[in-house]
């Protein structure tokens, strides 16, 4: 009987504050119909006050990049606040540095609308949509990265530019994260968007896609990415990736050749062994169509008895000293690992690039 | 049920049996957050507000519901006491973060991270638990819960106003940080000692 009771009173305890809070939260949180202003004017929102940011944003089809989902622990979601959002809260300072905190840089998840709000954020970031598509095929190009399309649905077109990335929405216990992958479809695929992932042990984002089979259903937003290809045909273009790095770049070369026929590029892709090369043929089908792009892999690891290889050897950036001559407009594109991009940067800053031609990603 | 009076109990509180300074209890935020005077006086205000009330409200509900042949249950409840006042701490300040956020968002601010952190503080329980051992009346366990408040704010601003000057001095190296901060905290319950004979609770 005492069991009972027991646990009747706490049950009976527990609700009672449960619904104090509840009420509470109703009463208090409230805080009305808040208006954000976004780049002055160029799109006015009225949202519930006492919802964060971000949450706002989303609701009204606004995509800031997120991957953690709000829970302010990736820092992805900064946006500029110039009014209305309150002193910097001790949850957002790891994720910003003293200038970006001076320049009014915010984490949207951590910000509440209590009052009428102006932000500013990257065009870029207006155009931004989600996406509802499903899998039309996937195929594994090497032991551990797959080539995975999606047929898109709603809407049934993107318009990308050649570099940028979508955030794939992946199930996770604590509810859906959003994972950052470059498209590697070239621009005039509108219909498609194709990405290369490779499995990550215990990866919630990869082995959610490395899973889904041909028809299934995935939600990603984009594109994000700010990076924009030097338009004048007299520029080369260098591609240097590592590892699985290939994405972005697959997207410039093609997207590139389709619209200068006859520009310079230059690949440079540097793997382990022979089992990570990939879209080495495709690649050299492309260079016998257009002589005026180069392609070179580099195997970082000694090549072993039972495998064939009559690339380069060696780490990725010997190969960039090695061939490239300095003194030629260029604007490059890196995608590798951290060890990777500073060495290439070294290697291309003595060939005569600006830093402002060289755009990277680090992961 | 003791007789003192709720004003001795007060005065004892805060300086014979400082809730921090001789039950070592709540040392966590204490020492974490007693670098700076600001955010000491904030927690502290803070933990004073606290701790008044749920000691109150606890008190409330275990005269009310947990004791045998309680007003709302006859049945002997009070092993329920220590889960029942962990969640009324924490819905207390819960509710307690709402309202400041809508009624003062400078004081929100002000307190920021600190508030939810009082959930955990071990003194607020603390005070709740010695009210129930030491038999307190309602106006005792009152004046008790503020002056346990009150003794564990003096105590972090006196830390912090000691650590401030500290920075001026020359801490060898292996003492520097939290354990120089223990050693402080050690002399000051030692000095606190000295109030001893002055009143004495239970």
């Amino acid at each position: 009987m005492i069991y009972l009771i027991a646990i009747g009173v706490f049950a009976g305890l527990l609700l009672a504050l449960a619904a104090l809070i509840a009420v509470a939260e109703r009463v208090l949180v409230n805080y009305g119909i808040c208006n954000v202003d976004i780049n002055a004017g160029e799109r006015p929102l009225d949202v519930d006050g006492g919802q964060t940011l971000l949450s706002a944003l989303y609701t009204n089809k606004l995509f800031i990049p997120s991957a953690c989902g709000g829970k302010g622990s990736c820092g992805f979601c900064k946006v500029t606040v110039l009014e209305g959002g309150g002193p910097v809260l001790p949850t957002e300072t790891p994720y910003l540095s003293r200038k970006e905190v001076r320049s009014g840089l915010r984490l949207a998840c951590q910000v509440k609308i209590r009052q009428n709000i102006r932000i500013r954020v990257p065009d870029d970031m207006l155009n931004v949509k989600m996406f509802t598509a499903s899998v039309a095929g996937t195929r594994e190009v090497t032991h551990d990265i797959k080539e995975i399309r999606f047929a898109l649905h709603d809407p049934p077109e993107i318009s990308h530019r050649p570099g940028q990335y979508v955030q794939v929405q992946a199930p996770s216990p604590d509810g859906p994260v959003f994972r950052a992958y470059s498209i590697s479809s070239p621009t005039y695929e509108k219909n498609e968007v194709e990405l290369n992932v490779r499995l990550v042990p215990n990866g919630i984002g990869s082995t959610y896609l490395h899973n889904l089979k041909e028809g299934d259903p995935v939600t990603f937003t984009g594109p994000y990415g700010e990076f924009v290809l030097n338009e004048d045909p007299a520029v080369e273009i260098i591609c240097v990736g590592g590892g699985c790095g290939m994405a972005p770049m697959k997207n410039i070369i093609y997207s590139l050749y389709s619209r200068w026929p006859d520009r310079q590029c230059w690949l440079f892709f540097g793997c382990r062994s022979a089992r990570d090369v990939f879209y080495l043929q495709e690649f050299q089908a492309l260079a016998r169509k257009h002589p005026s792009f180069h392609v070179f892999y580099a195997l970082s690891d000694p090549v072993g008895p039972q495998e064939q290889w009559d690339g380069e050897a060696g780490f990725i950036h010997l190969s960039v000293d090695k061939h490239l001559e300095a003194g030629v407009r260029r604007q490059a594109f890196l995608c590798g690992p951290p060890p990777m991009i500073e060495a290439v940067t070294r290697v291309l800053a003595e060939k005569g690039l600006r830093p402002q031609d060289i755009f990277y990603d680090k992961f | 049920m003791s007789e003192t009076s709720a004003f001795i109990i007060i005065v004892a509180a805060i300086f014979t049996n400082n809730i921090l300074l001789s039950n070592f209890l709540g040392m966590c935020s204490f020492l974490v957050c007693s670098r700076q005077i600001g955010t000491a006086l904030g927690l502290g205000a803070a933990v004073i507000f606290v701790m008044t009330c749920t000691t109150v409200l606890n008190y409330g509900i275990y005269y009310g519901v947990l004791v045998k042949d309680a007003p709302l249950c006859s049945a002997d409840l009070t092993f329920l006491a220590f889960i029942i006042f962990i969640a009324v701490i924490a819905a207390f300040v819960q509710f307690v973060e709402m309202f400041v956020e809508r009624f003062s968002p400078k004081l929100y601010y002000a307190l920021g991270i600190f508030l939810p952190l009082i959930t955990v503080n071990c003194a607020i329980l603390g005070a709740a638990l010695f009210m129930i051992i030491r038999k307190y009346s309602f106006w005792q366990s009152l004046g008790y819960g503020f002056g346990a408040g009150v003794g564990w704010a003096l105590a972090i601003l006196l830390i912090a106003g000691l650590r401030k000057k500290m920075g001026y001095s020359r801490v060898p190296k292996p003492f520097q940080g939290v354990s120089i901060a223990m050693i402080i905290t050690g002399v000051m319950a030692m000095t606190f000692m000295g109030f001893a004979g002055m009143v004495s609770i239970q």
